[in-house]
């Protein structure tokens, strides 16, 4: 095990610490694990399987139900375009596919430099003010291709 | 502390903050207002305040509904009503702080209307703009009106735990006996009777019994319970806490998706709130009456709105439908009889309680009685959020409240009920909105996504976008659900790229009844209705796809085109550095010229090109595409 896991392991027990060991509350432990961790390691699966007394496998048929759950490290910010009903009869299919042509990466996929993950979202309920992409936990009305693009532009600059 | 002291401790507070010598600043801060811009512009007034050193008071409060005026600013003085400012950026705010806060000008120009008692010259109610006029607003009442964040503003507007404290002097039966004279049927889109069914779930034999509010709101295109939550939540709240004491329920679940972070935020708040004031906890108000709930992080499957997968996301398992009966109201969460409304369910019953069954019952239809929220939006001018009597004719809502299409287009169609629901034409504009006519219709209520279309939408698109979105979230038990619904996908996806067959339509027909008959719950059970109601009213769009190779929306890629007007090129080689494949060529004052092998159909041509020259174009089928220069030539040189 490397170091670094090794500091993971222990935020993610001190995380454990606050659930009674009871398998309904699996969803809420690995929503908090993804919080903290970003994403859900093989190490917190081991970890969560040990404190609620069930499989790996049981954990991971659960997790991988949920669009919510990621089991691979994402990039410093994380992008969602929505994809809603509003948002594509708007042109939100074209927000982004000008995003994945300027990070050069597909939805669900991370930038080689772990700076931008790319998610698309069935609905923020945003719709209103459909096309709606977010940035992190930043929500971005009335996109345009050139607005979005312009957008990372910014991220970028702020790193 | 009794109901009559919280409420009286409530007015103290509410008339401190309306009296109150310093002025009052209201800001619309939904996660819709904050995405428009409302955080920059909440900074820049707190700055500008600080600058001028006038003291004022910030309140922020939910969404209003006129959401496509945001971010919306209101200011009020003492004595006078509130001004609702719109669509402000940070730029705006010193001037207008100093013009009305400094120099008493309340900048009529810029005001889109006042709230509350009292007038200001040149600036009219805000009610009476066309948006909100024809509204009726019950379950929004206190949207946008009030603090969420603060209970006092609840209970000293409206009425607020007012119902409560009267249903904890009701019999249980006398309660559900009021919700079934009000006609209240369930507002996630089924319709069932609400008070029939908490009747069902009060008669299952058990001590423990669970309630669970749906706030899973997972139909694209709605935001109805995100914006009654960010903006309201205790009236939903409420509702729970008498649905729990009208069943018997000892305890109860919010499940709300995870994409709504700021309505968990203010839930939170809320029941915090409850409990310190006694709502929430042991012996409610004293009446013996002990209920506590708890909220569950939804984790993103759309599946998990249908109410036995609800249940077992809940119970920490995948989020997979059960057969019924058993129905929850006799085995549900842990096994026990459970209670599953809607959002806006509840909150509707808060009202009745409060007002009475005969103030909501006096709208609607005989059938369908209330108000009902929709979320107004797609190609329609005004987009928003909106409350109407049930009964309100389509074109009423689109063309009355919601302005007609964006851009002057034409109108196409409604879809409705989200990826449950269906499409309809224009010679559906008269019908009056209620269960019954829009599932006759060939729709659904569902919970109240009304997305308008206009002629830049392609049916064929539409339908594909729809499938292509149940295919994703089938949970895979049913394989009707699991494999229909992707072969129907591919069917549309075929047409949708010119290599539809002509038995096409009756196989999408025929395999969208196998997959409504052959599936447990209800999204295989309604997820073919999109597909389904598009071939029944616009049979002559996927009629041009497969026959013709046409796309008449010009929206499906593989068969559009686009091409520059070499009549209208002004050669400025704007639309050539923003194609992203090189695709269009020419030199600056020579016509150019789009290589139709490189094109990949993205549009940032058109978007590109200066709206006065207008010379890019699109068809839908290359065919369509009209002599042009093969090579650039010099711009003004052209002649066919």
């Amino acid at each position: 095990m490397c170091p670094g896991s090794v500091v993971m392991s222990e935020k993610v027990k001190n995380v454990l610490k606050q659930f009674d060991r009871d398998k309904s509350n699996l969803i809420p432990l690995l929503q908090k694990v993804q919080k903290i961790e970003g994403y859900i390691s093989p190490e917190s699966v081991k970890e969560i399987g040990h404190h609620l007394n069930v499989s790996e496998n049981y954990i991971y048929g659960v997790a991988s139900f949920y669009a919510q759950f990621r089991f691979t490290r994402p990039g410093k910010h994380t992008i969602k375009v929505c994809l809603g009903t509003a948002c594509h009869v708007r042109g939100g299919e074209r927000v982004l596919e000008n995003i994945e042509e300027d990070l050069k990466i597909k939805d669900n996929e991370t930038t080689p430099d772990y700076k931008f993950s790319l998610e698309r979202v069935a609905c923020f309920g945003c719709c209103a003010l459909a096309p709606v992409m977010v940035v992190d936990e930043k929500v971005y009305g009335s996109m345009t291709p050139a607005k979005a693009r312009e957008i990372l532009s910014q991220y970028r600059g702020k790193d | 502390m009794n109901f009559e002291q919280m409420k009286r401790n409530a007015l103290t507070e509410w008339n401190e903050l309306e009296n109150s010598d310093a002025p009052r600043i209201y800001l619309g801060y939904a996660t819709c207002g904050c995405s428009a811009g409302a955080i920059e512009v909440e900074d820049a007034i707190r700055a500008e305040l600080k600058k001028k050193n006038i003291a004022a008071k910030i309140v922020k409060v939910g969404c209003i509904g006129i959401c496509y005026l945001e971010p919306l600013v209101d200011i009020a003085k003492k004595g006078r009503p509130r001004i609702c400012y719109g669509r402000l950026t940070p730029k705006d705010i010193p001037k207008l702080l100093e013009d009305y806060l400094i120099n008493d000008n309340p900048r009529a120009d810029l005001a889109l209307g006042t709230l509350g008692n009292g007038n200001i010259e040149g600036i009219n109610n805000l009610f009476e703009l066309p948006m909100l006029k024809p509204q009726v607003r019950v379950i929004l009442r206190n949207c946008g009106m009030i603090d969420p964040e603060n209970i006092n503003h609840y209970i000293a507007n409206g009425g607020g735990y007012s119902g409560l404290a009267r249903a904890l002097g009701m019999k249980p039966e006398e309660i559900i006996a009021e919700i079934k004279k009000s006609g209240l049927r369930g507002r996630g889109g089924a319709g069932f009777s609400t008070g029939t069914k908490w009747q069902f779930c009060r008669d299952a034999p058990g001590t423990e019994k669970y309630i669970i509010c749906n706030a899973d709101e997972g139909d694209p295109g709605a935001f109805m319970n995100r914006s009654l939550l960010e903006g309201d939540p205790h009236s939903v709240l409420e509702g729970m806490v008498i649905g729990a004491y009208a069943i018997g329920a000892t305890h109860g679940y919010l499940y709300v998706r995870a994409e709504y972070p700021l309505a968990i935020v203010r839930l939170n708040i809320a029941l915090e709130q409850m409990r310190k004031h006694n709502l929430l906890g042991d012996n409610i108000l004293g009446s013996g009456f002990s209920f506590d709930l708890t909220i569950k992080e939804g984790a993103g499957a759309f599946v998990c709105g249908e109410e036995t997968a609800m249940i077992a996301s809940i119970q920490g398992q995948r989020g997979m439908p059960n057969p019924r009966p058993p129905f929850p109201a006799t085995s549900g969460l842990w096994g026990k009889p459970t209670n599953i409304n809607n959002v806006e369910t509840w909150a509707s019953a808060a009202a009745i309680l409060q007002k009475g069954w005969d103030v909501f019952a006096k709208h609607g239809t005989e059938k369908s009685k209330g108000t009902k929220t929709f979320s107004l939006v797609g190609k329609v001018a005004r987009t928003g959020l909106i409350e109407v009597p049930l009964g309100m004719t389509l074109r009423k809502i689109v063309y009355g409240i919601g302005g007609g299409i964006l851009n002057n287009k034409e109108f196409k169609g409604v879809q409705t009920g989200g990826p449950s629901g269906g499409c309809l034409p224009a010679t559906a504009l008269d019908i009056q909105i209620d269960y019954e006519r829009l599932s006759e219709a060939g729709s659904i209520m569902g919970s109240g996504g009304m997305i308008v279309l206009d002629n830049d939408t392609c049916m064929v698109d539409l339908a594909k976008y729809f499938l292509s979105f149940t295919k994703n979230e089938s949970c895979g038990k049913c394989v009707f659900c699991r494999e229909g619904t992707s072969q129907m996908y591919e069917i549309l996806k075929d047409i949708s790229e010119g290599k539809g067959k002509h038995d096409n339509i009756e196989l999408l027909s025929e395999l969208g009844m196998a997959i409504k008959d052959g599936s447990l719950c209800a999204l295989g059970g309604t997820a073919p209705n999109p597909v389904l109601t598009t071939i029944r009213h616009f049979k002559n769009e996927y009629d041009a796809h497969i026959k013709e190779g046409r796309c008449p929306a010009k929206i499906c890629k593989a068969l559009i085109a686009f091409y520059i007007d070499p009549a209208k090129c002004i050669g400025c080689q704007a639309c050539a550095k923003k194609c992203s494949v090189n695709a269009i060529s020419g030199d600056r004052k020579m016509i150019h010229v789009i290589d139709q092998a490189k094109c990949i159909k993205c549009g940032n041509c058109i978007d590109a090109c200066p709206v006065k020259v207008g010379a890019v174009n699109k068809v839908g089928n290359k065919k369509e595409i009209p002599k042009v220069p093969e090579k650039p030539i010099p711009t003004g040189s052209w002649s066919k």
